[in-house]
């Protein structure tokens, strides 16, 4: 857990003057959580993030790393449990990317097979081939690659607490998003507790758990993505997540969190198309899945098909031309949706069966109701 | 560069070299240089000399006082400090040679303090240069995962500002076999004994083995000092 308590840096201008870069900030980030620190470039986000390590000292107020006090614990110690990611990468040219993974190991005495053996497994982590890379030197791997082996040298040590500099912001948007994916996916497995400088409000989104917005050295508005996303504190974080930012919701929210919130209706091959439009009717739908036995889907009826008809559901079944997944994000969905020129599509879990539906209506519905996104569920498990 | 693309470019330059004494001793006659032979050896070693005495005091003296002024707290002066290195490259090498007669006498010694003297500039500005001018996200990677001062320097600074140190080295080298022969002025043997007289007699040959020879151990001490920057240069490194 990393706790700052009225944290201020103050700096003396050419001038004479005195500029707070950080003014009196107030943060806990519980142990676990991925706290990002958003903001315009010289709001004081980086320099809130180094006096954690205290590569800048604070003026004044306390840092609290699992309740201890870091003004009591000399920096070399301090450094060396905590993670450290930067945008630059840093990583030392004159050594190979073994040596470099473990730096922080042999410092803190571990044995050489020790750290040969973690080496391998961190390169695994990041879907690096140890055989093919530990030996060359860090001019010889791509910037991706390189950005990689950044984030797994602060991870080497097993550090419980990791502060990153815009660590994503020097790589190209592609290797951007699988990198941000594997550190996710690391990050599951792992649960550091991870502060994260970054002025790119998509990576906030995507990984923060809570995001804490600066302004000129003070936290505006510190909150889940959605929250801020759905109620900005004031004009200046609604300008800053942007003018689309019910857009960018929809990142957060998967289909199946919209398909449970609606109640799930279904018909047979064999329902009597009479019944059917009733159903419809009743719930005021202009569509109706049809299921076999086992739930899977076969296609759907239609309102103004079944008004009225005889028979059975089989005789006006037209099937789906596109399905989605329980843990895709709406922006997926959507963008499924318009592509396939559709107002709905039923949601499918892992086994093919039916789980519901998302159409254009539930969705702004749902963002409408003040419901947040499923990620809580993921991170509670 | 990679380690053939190095080689190569040594062999070619040893074989150019050897055509070129080759060349000389067409020219002259291997009779007459058979009468030089003993001066040759001879002299050739006291060059040697002096050049290893002096470049060795250089080295000790340079390098710690480059890594000295580049540490942050004393940045600020460095280019004050770097004045008093500067004294023995602005005076000319012959104005030093009779200053230091004055003080140390003359025969080997003066000798030694003139070409220190001479060599410590490039040392000292290449090792402050080399390391005040590595990236500041390296130094800041370095304190920001917990070394010390000490580790930084050994394990990031210097192994990265290599190649700059090393080519100070190189350059002091130059200068200091190539004032050796001025060593002659006051009092100590090199190469000088050669070239000197041979001004003065008007004797050629002599003139020229001299020439040569101080130019064959300039090649062939930067040849090795080369090699073993390549040797220890990490293969990350520049």
């Amino acid at each position: 857990m990393i706790e700052l308590k009225n944290l201020t840096k103050q700096f003396i201008q050419k001038n004479g003057q005195s500029f707070n870069a950080v003014n009196d900030v107030n943060l806990v980030v519980p142990e676990g959580e991925i706290c990002v620190l958003l903001g315009p470039s010289g709001c004081g986000k980086t320099t809130t993030m180094k006096m954690i390590n205290r590569l800048i000292e604070p003026s004044s107020g306390q840092v609290l790393i699992n309740g201890e006090d870091t003004a009591g614990i000399d920096t070399v110690t301090l450094r060396r449990n905590i993670g450290y990611v930067i945008q630059q990468i840093g990583l030392f040219p004159n050594m190979t990317i073994e040596d470099n993974i473990m730096v922080v190991p042999r410092m803190l005495g571990w044995d050489r097979k020790r750290c040969r053996e973690r080496a391998r497994e961190l390169m695994s982590m990041v879907a690096l081939d140890p055989d093919r890379f530990l030996h060359r030197y860090p001019k010889e791997m791509s910037g991706g690659q390189q950005q990689r082996i950044g984030v797994i040298r602060a991870l080497a040590a097993d550090a419980p607490v990791l502060l990153m500099d815009e660590p994503f912001g020097a790589v190209d948007p592609i290797n951007r998003e699988q990198i941000q994916n594997e550190f996710q996916l690391m990050q599951r497995q792992l649960g550091k507790t991870v502060m994260l400088v970054s002025h790119d409000i998509d990576e906030a989104i995507k990984l923060g758990d809570r995001i804490a917005v600066f302004r000129q050295g003070r936290i505006v508005q510190c909150a889940g993505a959605d929250e801020i996303l759905a109620k900005p504190a004031d004009e200046f974080v609604a300008s800053f997540v942007g003018h689309d930012r019910t857009l960018k919701r929809l990142l957060l929210v998967q289909a199946g969190d919209v398909a449970d919130a609606q109640e799930t209706q279904t018909a047979t091959l064999d329902t009597p198309l009479s019944h059917a439009f009733g159903v419809m009717d009743d719930n005021d739908a202009r569509y109706l899945a049809v299921v076999d036995r086992e739930g899977k889907p076969l296609g759907y009826v239609q309102r103004k098909d079944a008004k009225g008809a005889e028979g059975t559901c089989a005789d006006k079944l037209k099937p789906f031309s596109a399905t989605s997944k329980p843990d895709e994000n709406l922006r997926v969905v959507l963008s499924r949706l318009y592509e396939h020129n559709l107002t709905w599509m039923p949601v499918l879990d892992a086994d093919g069966r039916y789980n519901g539906e998302v159409s254009q209506d539930y969705i702004a519905s749902f963002l409408n109701s003040g419901k947040t996104h499923g990620r809580q569920r993921m991170a509670l498990k | 560069m990679n380690n053939r693309a190095f080689l190569k470019r040594i062999s070619i330059g040893l074989i150019l070299a050897a055509a070129a004494i080759a060349a000389l001793v067409y020219g002259i006659g291997p009779a007459e240089i058979a009468q030089y032979r003993e001066d040759l050896v001879y002299l050739g070693q006291q060059h040697l000399y002096l050049v290893g005495v002096s470049m060795t005091l250089a080295l000790v003296v340079g390098l710690p006082s480059g890594v000295l002024l580049s540490r942050p707290w004393a940045r600020r002066y460095a280019e004050h400090g770097m004045q008093v290195f500067n004294i023995g490259n602005t005076l000319p090498p012959m104005a030093v040679l009779a200053l230091a007669m004055v003080v140390v006498g003359i025969g080997d010694k003066p000798a030694i303090v003139a070409l220190f003297l001479a060599s410590l500039l490039p040392i000292v500005r290449n090792t402050y240069a080399g390391l005040s001018g590595l990236s500041p996200t390296l130094i800041e990677a370095a304190n920001a995962i917990g070394m010390t001062p000490r580790q930084r320097l050994w394990r990031v600074e210097l192994p990265n500002a290599l190649p700059v140190i090393l080519s100070g080295v190189r350059i002091a080298l130059a200068i200091n076999v190539g004032t050796a022969p001025l060593a002659f002025l006051i009092g100590a043997s090199s190469y000088g004994e050669l070239i000197f007289p041979g001004i003065y007699l008007n004797n050629h040959t002599a003139l020229l083995l001299g020439a040569v020879g101080t130019a064959a151990i300039a090649l062939v001490l930067d040849v090795l000092v080369a090699s073993l920057g390549k040797f220890m240069s990490p293969r990350g490194v520049a």
